[in-house]
């Protein structure tokens, strides 16, 4: 038996699992030759406000054990250049454009969102739930959940493509939380957004980031992951979820699908080799071919629990 | 930029820093000076990221053609300390040339590079590249100590004069490369001023350029996570060309080396924390780099 890598998200379909994260690719023009962008199942942009966003002061960047903590403040170019510039890069590499989706206000969320579903080559939107509220001083839009499956809901209202809702880990209920999202129209979860995290540099008694605290990605994350990716998924079996945190190998990837994840995203890993998602995938096809498993699919949540619980709460 | 998979000629002491040549044609034709090469660290350490190195000189002809050399300091951290016991034989996963080099004047004749401490290794690549432009190269390296005073020997061969500082005065003179910037320009006659420093130091320099209206460029060193443009960790703010605004340029990309005019230094010093507006005069049109 010859297995594929094609994925089907209940009909959102990728040439591969593997996609890169949002945030960790460029913005779209800018992309560099030494990414194969055809060769990735998909690319979810950075998180995109209406207009432009500086982003924050530098540091942005520490490196913490197994782990990349940042602060970069959602630095875009605003939807409307993304469009004119980004997008049409990304199209002529033949790529699945998820566009991740953000705003300070609910209006903002439902003007970016507007802008990018009906646009050819955006086959999907992301909801980052993790952007600052406006009306909350700041405050992330995952803090409370009514006001997470508001923004979730008014974007997967208005879409036209399936509407994922990005997840951090760390929600009283997560499970609960993911279940509203759907109940509000999403067709999908991503998990996990990055942790909040904090570096200090002890000598210098400063934070290691200019806006204190951060989120951590990498390898330091992975477990997280794997824990968010498997009680959703034991909760919500026919929901496509997208598992993300830490995926630096083909093993990593392969645990995200027995764990319950339909297809997976690389961040972190890729500004480390920026061909890692071509080793992954060649890593999960040589893995499918050796346990005799026609597709990525067939992997979805077969991993077994020794224990008779299924640990999910 | 090419990925490579790159042989360690020599790694040696350098006084009290480290120095790998490595064996990269593909690289060492195209690079200039100011760019730099990112280094993979070894897979399933606790430390991921990529380090990344200014050339300090770049072999294109003759025996070794084709080869690199980078300098570091060896106390520098996890990645300083592996990278430190690298030996000859072994293997690199290289990026590069990244970033942009420094600009050549086209009229402008007499050349002052300034530099700290390991700063001074991509300066040598540079003074090199100058005089075979024809240019008139003098140096201003410091330190805080002499220890710390990259290849002085070799700085006196490569320039026409050179000044050197010490914060403690073990070499040279006392105090910091931009305590004695006015003299040094005054001895020299510089027309174009170079520097790879700290950013106060380049901070001192700017001001000082500015005042006099001597062109420069500046190689900045910014928190770097991935070196090659994805991530938007390693922005400087930079005012734009029609003094519209300015914009968060990835120093890996853009950068690292800048026309110090048009950095918006209180903000990256982080003097002005949070989102800063456009000033009622508008920001500064500043003269693009001579020719």
């Amino acid at each position: 038996m010859n297995p594929h890598l094609d994925v089907d998200l209940n009909g959102l379909r990728f040439p591969q699992p593997v996609l890169s994260a949002s945030g960790c690719l460029a913005t779209g023009h800018d992309v560099p030759g030494l990414v194969d962008l055809h060769r990735l199942g998909g690319v979810v942009t950075r998180s995109l406000t209406f207009g432009p966003s500086k982003g924050w002061a530098t540091p942005r960047a520490s490196e913490t054990p197994s782990g990349l903590l940042t602060a970069v403040g959602y630095q875009n170019p605003g939807v409307l250049a993304f469009l004119e510039e980004d997008l049409p890069s990304l199209r002529k590499a033949e790529v699945p454009v998820v566009a991740s989706v953000a705003g300070g206000s609910l209006g903002e969320y439902v003007n970016v969102a507007s802008s990018l579903h009906l646009k050819p080559g955006v086959v999907a939107l992301e909801v980052c739930v993790s952007y600052p509220d406006d009306e909350r001083e700041g405050e992330p839009f995952y803090v409370r959940p009514e006001r997470l499956t508001e923004v979730v809901g008014a974007v997967a209202r208005l879409s036209r493509v399936p509407v994922f809702a990005k997840l951090p880990p760390l929600l009283p209920g997560l499970v609960e939380t993911a279940q509203a999202c759907v109940r509000a129209g999403a067709f999908g979860l991503t998990l996990i957004d990055q942790v909040p995290a904090l570096a200090v540099d002890p000598h210098r008694l400063r934070t290691r980031t200019a806006t204190a605290v951060g989120g951590l990605s990498g390898p330091a994350i992975k477990p997280l992951a794997l824990a968010a990716v498997y009680r959703v998924g034991r909760a919500l079996p026919n929901v496509p979820v997208m598992g993300v945190g830490g995926i630096a190998t083909a093993e990593d990837a392969i645990e995200f699908l027995l764990a319950g994840a339909w297809a997976v995203q690389v961040g972190t890993a890729l500004l480390v080799d920026p061909s890692v998602h071509v080793d992954i995938a060649q890593g999960i096809l040589g893995y499918l071919r050796e346990k005799g498993f026609a597709s990525p699919g067939e992997l979805r949540g077969r991993v077994r629990v020794p224990d008779a619980g299924d640990g999910s709460s | 930029m090419r990925r490579v998979r790159a042989e360690v000629l020599n790694a040696k002491r350098v006084g009290a820093y480290h120095s790998i040549t490595i064996v990269a044609p593909e690289v060492a034709e195209r690079v200039r000076p100011g760019q730099f090469v990112s280094v993979a660290m070894p897979q399933g350490r606790t430390f991921l990221l990529r380090r990344h190195f200014s050339i300090h000189q770049a072999s294109r002809r003759g025996g070794w053609a084709g080869t690199l050399e980078f300098v570091f300091d060896p106390r520098g951290g996890r990645g300083s300390s592996w990278l430190a016991e690298v030996k000859a034989h072994q293997f690199l996963d290289v990026i590069g040339p990244l970033g942009k080099a420094f600009a050549y004047p086209a009229k402008l004749s007499t050349c002052l590079l300034v530099a700290e401490g390991h700063g001074s290794a991509p300066m040598h690549f540079l003074g090199q590249e100058l005089r075979a432009h024809g240019k008139r190269v003098d140096m201003l390296v410091g330190a805080e100590t002499q220890e710390l005073v990259f290849k002085p020997i070799e700085g006196k061969r490569l320039a026409q004069t050179i000044v050197i500082a010490t914060e403690d005065g073990s070499l040279g003179e006392t105090g910091s490369v931009a305590d004695l910037l006015t003299q040094v320009v005054e001895a020299t006659g510089a027309q174009v001023i170079y520097a790879a420093a700290g950013r106060r130091t380049l901070r001192r320099i700017s001001e000082f350029c500015s005042e006099r209206q001597i062109p420069s460029q500046v190689a900045v060193e910014e928190e770097m996570a991935c070196g090659f443009g994805l991530c938007f960790t390693c922005t400087v703010p930079v005012i734009r060309k029609d003094g519209s605004g300015y914009d968060n340029l990835r120093a890996c990309i853009d950068g690292p080396v800048f026309n110090p005019a048009r950095i918006l230094w209180d903000r990256w010093m982080g003097e002005q924390p949070g989102m800063i507006a456009t000033p009622p005069e508008g920001f500064p049109v500043v003269k693009t780099w001579p020719g």
